[in-house]
């Protein structure tokens, strides 16, 4: 069988550090040795293959996936987009999850105490996939802002979460996406950990008045980038030979 | 100037409310509850039949209840993506007691980047609210002595104690304990690959 190639490097300067103190709860839960730099083996080169057999009809539409009495409260918005690999390519077939609050910021989560408003209409839970393209998109509530307890009472912006497989282990990624023009963006804490600010944009989705749906619903663009698999260009030797 | 390529997406925590879009069941949302992603086995996938359990503990020796492990395995033969068995497997920190458990199959033996042979072993990811980039472990098993002292990444850990972080013990036949420190004297080895 042929060997299958690695995936670029990931970049731990533009990705946030584990130790993060802006973020307190990063605190305690970041190693304090250096991560092991290793070249990969077969097992970090391949991953899951989930079928588009495994979804729902309605798990790309969380206005109507957990309706009981009626649609959910909010703005109505979709969300699409291209997933890339590093070097352009399309990330084919590949499986989204995303999940967020409703539209008082308020999760649908046992643990969430929040004193903004439940909605029993929305269940803040989606799945897509990419198509031969890369493409995606689902359809959801914008979800609002929450405080959160960081700095006395920090704000979380508007924000959905979202996690990618790509077609390897090295490819998994979880981040979130926010929204153009919310102010308070730049006084995320979380968000802030990312060094750059360049790295900070590419988690801002940008509306997409050509693809809104005329009286119904705010689009916006939220595009994502994988790691890429190199070329293979000559056989690996062993180490030290 | 080098060829420029695109920056990767930048990863984020997962949060604490991670269960809604992974673990749908967990986070008490009436959805897709009969789906068991800690369980990989399944009738007619041949191999030895497992359990593995532990706790994910934080730098100050308390266990994370908000994690969600995941891993990803050759069969028994040491294929990945073989029929019939998706090697995939995802489970929830318990909100009360911390545990996390998997039921799977031990998988064979497979090939590092170089030809060399790598121990029977699960790759395994770490997400939680706290954890800004999810944390790369592998989980070896105790009675495979001879191919862990021969494993290139297990022996590319330099101070050899803690090459015994990568290691599930083995608490009763079957039934492997892999417990994760995140930080502190017990740090398991994580790694960038």
């Amino acid at each position: 069988m042929t060997e299958l190639a690695a995936f670029n490097r990931r970049d731990r300067t533009w990705h946030p550090p584990l130790y993060a103190p802006g973020y307190k709860t990063s605190v305690l839960r970041s190693p304090r040795r250096a991560l092991l730099s290793l070249e990969m083996g077969s097992g970090e080169k391949t991953g899951p293959r989930f079928g588009h057999g495994m979804l729902d009809p309605l798990d790309n539409d969380m206005i109507r996936n957990a309706m009981v009495t009626g649609e959910p409260i909010g703005e109505r918005v979709i969300v699409h987009g291209q997933v890339l690999d590093e070097f352009s390519r399309p990330v084919r077939n590949t499986l989204l999850e995303v999940w967020q609050a409703n539209a008082s910021g308020k999760y649908p989560h046992v643990n969430d105490h929040y004193k903004g408003a439940s909605d029993p209409n929305f269940s803040g839970c989606g799945r897509c996939m990419t198509d031969e393209n890369g493409y995606y998109y689902f359809r959801t509530i914008r979800p609002g802002p929450y405080p959160w307890r960081n700095n006395g009472s920090d704000w979380r912006p508007a924000h959905i979460h979202f996690s990618l497989f790509g077609e390897a282990f090295a490819q998994r990624l979880i981040t979130q996406m926010y929204f153009e023009g919310d102010p308070l963006i730049p006084l995320c804490p979380i968000l802030g950990v990312i060094p750059e600010i360049a790295g900070r944009n590419m988690l801002v989705a940008k509306l997409d008045m050509g693809n809104q749906v005329p009286f119904d619903a705010l689009t916006y663009r939220f595009d994502i980038v994988l790691r890429g698999r190199r070329q293979t260009f000559f056989e690996n030797l062993r180490e030290g030979m | 100037m080098p060829v420029d390529i695109l920056k990767e997406t930048p990863s984020q925590t997962a949060g604490p409310y991670l269960h809604i879009g992974m673990l749908p069941a967990q986070a008490g949302l009436k959805i897709r509850t009969q789906e068991k992603m800690n369980v990989l086995t399944a009738a007619g996938v041949p191999g030895e039949k497992i359990r593995i359990e532990g706790v994910v503990y934080d730098g100050a020796g308390l266990p994370i209840r908000d994690a969600q492990i995941e891993i990803w395995q050759a069969d028994s033969a040491g294929v990945y993506n073989a029929p019939g068995f998706l090697g995939w497997g995802r489970a929830g920190s318990d909100f009360t007691t911390a545990e996390y458990f998997f039921e799977t199959i031990k998988p064979g033996v497979t090939l590092y980047h170089d030809g060399r042979k790598q121990a029977p072993h699960i790759s395994v990811l770490v997400f939680a609210r706290g954890i800004n980039v999810h944390l790369h472990t592998r989980l070896y098993f105790e009675e495979e002595a001879e191919a862990n002292a021969a494993d290139p990444v297990i022996n590319a850990v330099e101070l050899k104690p803690h090459r015994q972080t990568l290691i599930a013990k083995r608490v009763k036949p079957g039934v492997y304990r892999f417990d994760i420190y995140v930080q502190g004297d017990k740090e398991t080895v994580f790694f960038d690959m």
